[in-house]
């Protein structure tokens, strides 16, 4: 099998998809596979002719590697792609739409508040942010409304902390999400899905050294414990598992996901945020749950790209 | 929350404990994702101060490193002295030559880059907290190998002719008053990096002067010094004060940075301790390399190149200049420099340059913030430009591109009601 991995790109998170990319080529290479790492630029569809691949395997974040455009084209041209279809990914890439599905499906959603900083400039931003603190309270999170790996993001404490971590998040975006932050026992599950059906792998637990799982705490081995499977009881296990697998199916995704979630003191599970194509880094979250699961990351792609039945 | 059974978790580090305290700031950070973007051709990067290596005659080159192992491969395939290689050592002196620096090729030791040259110095003379003042700002890869060594850095003000001698015997006193002592003063006279600036002769007699008065060492880092634009060659504070003065200099910004080839001029004390420095460090500096610079510098016109990259680099320079003032908006400084690679500036009240580093990004612009020239978390309105690497109708496109990046944050500064706006 000849198998194109696509990353890179031009988005912030090109060096996290580059890691990923190389990581999950390597893993292929190991099980016999034909593997390219392409970078993805206006030359995609000339060079992708050229190596005219079996499959293509897209690692790409940020926009256009999350946001439904990349797999449209790669449909268009006709190449058999792993991963969500260009529908189910735009919605998952947008925040609130994916929030609103998460809610309907009944699963906690954190209040949200999302506008794009026109929005500020015509209304006034003072009395929106003003407003903003009144609904949602203190502290909040506060990030772009697209992308991953926690570009952008931060955590406000005070009023005056508001208008600064406004101004980084739209550095990043033209639309920002504010919600309440909420403390307690982050944890991401992972989804499989081919022929045998849809599958979570072991939950893994996040503790950050920072207050937020940001981008130092992410791609620094040494700044985050993970506990896999997470200490959580089996009810909870049980319960978050079936909330990424309904997200999974709530928004049509296919072969794979992550689906962030934190539970609050409670017990409470709320619903963060899903991950159409989650990092493949050595710090990532999804090489972790494989490993916990007794499995090896080139068996898992090798046994996705094998079963695709486009 | 009722807890499963307990599991121990995992740092994927299983040195996580072990590492050394220098390490700590050794992590992943956002402003090095970015710069991830910025090696794709769609960017116009201004931040890297690559030398343009395209100006060297490739097939001359090919003929030099032939030559090479064609007369000595032998010698260019083994290990070689610690201190360099003598015939290089003796080229060197040539090279230094248009500056007025004089030595004896006993003075010089070769090192893998201007780099290796700063980071032997500190490592001979600085214990952990040693007190190291550097211009304000200074060079992000000395300030690297302070932090390294575990030294104190001070960052002591600059004005138009570079460090201004006032505020430097006041941080002087200043570090005195605590009972310390100033180990290493770390400057970078000509056309200065990231500040763009150079200092007159009369200031750095006056430099000079304090340190001795103070039995300061100065660290002389001089990578530009022939790439002059208006054919005044500054001559280094070494030329005339050689025992307080530790010069350093570089072939990557002359030849090639590939190369990795640099130097140090040292007293003959600390030169010792240097060779077996560089000894402990790496054995010796690349035969291979060294050799390949000596036969360039031996049978080509280096001289001829040099003019060639200066001329290069001066069109480039005018191109920056004219785009700065062409399309940067009202309230946005910036240095003119003589020569060298960059030019620093300085945005308007609130403005952010790191913070605004993403929004550049995305419009396919790069540049490095002023934070990373400082030790202490300065220079968030400042940003660095480097004009060596981009031909000047993609400078101008960048400086474009940049400037419709300040709109739009001057636009979101206004929005939120940050900082002066």
């Amino acid at each position: 099998m000849k198998v194109a991995v696509l990353a890179g790109g031009l988005s912030a998170e090109r060096e996290v998809s580059l890691r990923s990319g190389r990581r999950v080529s390597q893993a292929l290479r190991d099980k016999g596979v034909e593997v390219f790492e392409v970078d993805i630029d206006a030359d995609l569809l000339p060079e992708l002719r050229k190596l005219n691949p079996d499959v293509v395997l897209p690692l790409v974040h940020g926009q256009i590697g999350e946001d439904g455009s990349l797999r449209e084209v790669l449909d268009v041209a006709g190449y058999k792609t792993l991963g969500s279809a260009s529908a189910a990914a735009r919605i998952a890439f947008e925040k609130p739409i994916a929030n609103q599905i998460a809610a309907a499906a009944g699963v906690f959603v954190p209040k949200s508040i999302v506008l794009p900083q026109e929005a500020f400039k015509s209304l006034g931003a003072a009395d929106l942010l003003e407003s903003a603190i009144s609904s949602i309270g203190l502290p909040m999170v506060v990030k772009p409304s697209h992308g991953g790996s926690a570009l952008g993001a931060s955590v406000v404490q005070t009023k005056s902390e508001l208008p600064g971590a406004m101004v980084t998040a739209f550095s990043y975006g033209a639309v920002v999400l504010m919600q309440p932050f909420i403390t307690g026992t982050e944890i991401a599950v992972c989804v499989l899905e081919d022929k045998s059906g849809i599958k979570t792998l072991p939950i893994v637990e996040i503790v950050p050294d920072h207050q937020l799982y940001d981008y130092d705490c992410r791609y620094t081995a040494g700044m985050t414990e993970f506990f896999v499977p997470a200490r959580i009881s089996p009810e909870l296990t049980y319960a978050a598992n079936e909330i990424a697998i309904k997200m999974h199916k709530a928004l049509g995704l296919k072969d794979i996901s992550r689906t962030d979630l934190i539970i609050d003191a409670a017990g409470n599970i709320w619903f963060l945020e899903v991950n159409i194509n989650p990092g493949q880094t050595e710090t990532s979250l999804f090489p972790q749950a494989i490993a916990a699961a007794g499995l090896d990351l080139g068996d898992v792609f090798l046994n996705l790209l094998t079963n695709l039945d486009q | 929350m009722e807890m499963a059974e307990n599991s121990s978790g995992s740092r994927l580090d299983p040195w996580v404990q072990a590492y050394a305290s220098r390490a700590t700031s050794m992590r992943a950070s956002e402003i090095r994702a970015l710069f991830a973007v910025a090696s794709r051709p769609e960017v116009v990067s201004l931040a890297g101060g690559m030398p343009f290596v395209e100006a060297l005659d490739v097939e001359m080159f090919r003929s030099v490193v032939n030559s090479v192992i064609t007369k000595d491969a032998k010698t260019a395939l083994q290990y070689g002295a610690g201190q360099g290689h003598v015939s290089l050592r003796e080229s060197v002196l040539e090279v230094m030559r248009p500056t007025g620096m004089s030595a004896h090729p006993d003075d010089i030791v070769i090192t893998a880059g201007s780099q290796m040259a700063i980071d032997l110095i500190v490592r001979v003379m600085c214990n952990p907290g040693d007190v190291i003042l550097v211009e304000s700002p200074s060079y992000v890869g000395a300030l690297g190998v302070f932090r390294a060594y575990e030294a104190d850095i001070r960052h002591v003000a600059m004005d138009a002719d570079g460090l201004n001698p006032v505020a430097l015997q006041e941080m002087i006193a200043k570090v005195k008053a605590e009972g310390k002592k100033v180990k290493l003063l770390y400057t970078i006279p000509s056309f200065h990096n990231p500040a763009g600036i150079t200092q007159p002769q009369a200031r750095r007699k006056e430099i000079v002067e304090i340190a001795q008065r103070e039995d300061v060492l100065i660290i002389e880092d001089d990578p530009y010094a022939l790439l002059s634009f208006d054919s005044i060659i500054h001559r280094p504070m070494a030329a005339d004060e050689k025992e307080r003065v530790v010069y350093c200099g570089s072939f990557s910004k002359i030849i090639s940075a590939g190369l990795r080839i640099g130097w140090a001029v040292a007293p003959h004390a600390l030169r010792e301790k240097l060779v077996l420095a560089n000894e402990a460090a790496s054995l010796c500096p690349s035969n291979f390399t060294q050799l390949i610079v000596d036969e360039y510098l031996r049978t080509q016109d280096w001289l001829a190149q040099v003019a060639t990259f200066r001329d290069i680099y001066q069109q480039r320079r005018d191109a920056l200049l004219t785009a700065l003032t062409d399309y940067m908006p009202p309230g946005v400084s910036w240095t003119v420099p003589t020569g060298g690679f960059y030019s620093w500036l300085t945005l308007p009240p609130g403005f952010d340059a790191t913070a605004m580093l993403p929004r550049a990004v995305s419009h396919l612009v790069a540049y490095v913030p002023g934070t990373g020239f400082y030790a202490d978390g300065q220079g968030r309105s400042n940003l660095r430009l480097s004009f060596c690497y981009p031909p000047p109708a993609r400078i101008v496109e960048g400086v474009k591109r940049l400037s419709n990046v300040m709109s739009e944050e001057a636009e979101l500064l206004k929005t939120f009601g940050v900082g002066g706006n």
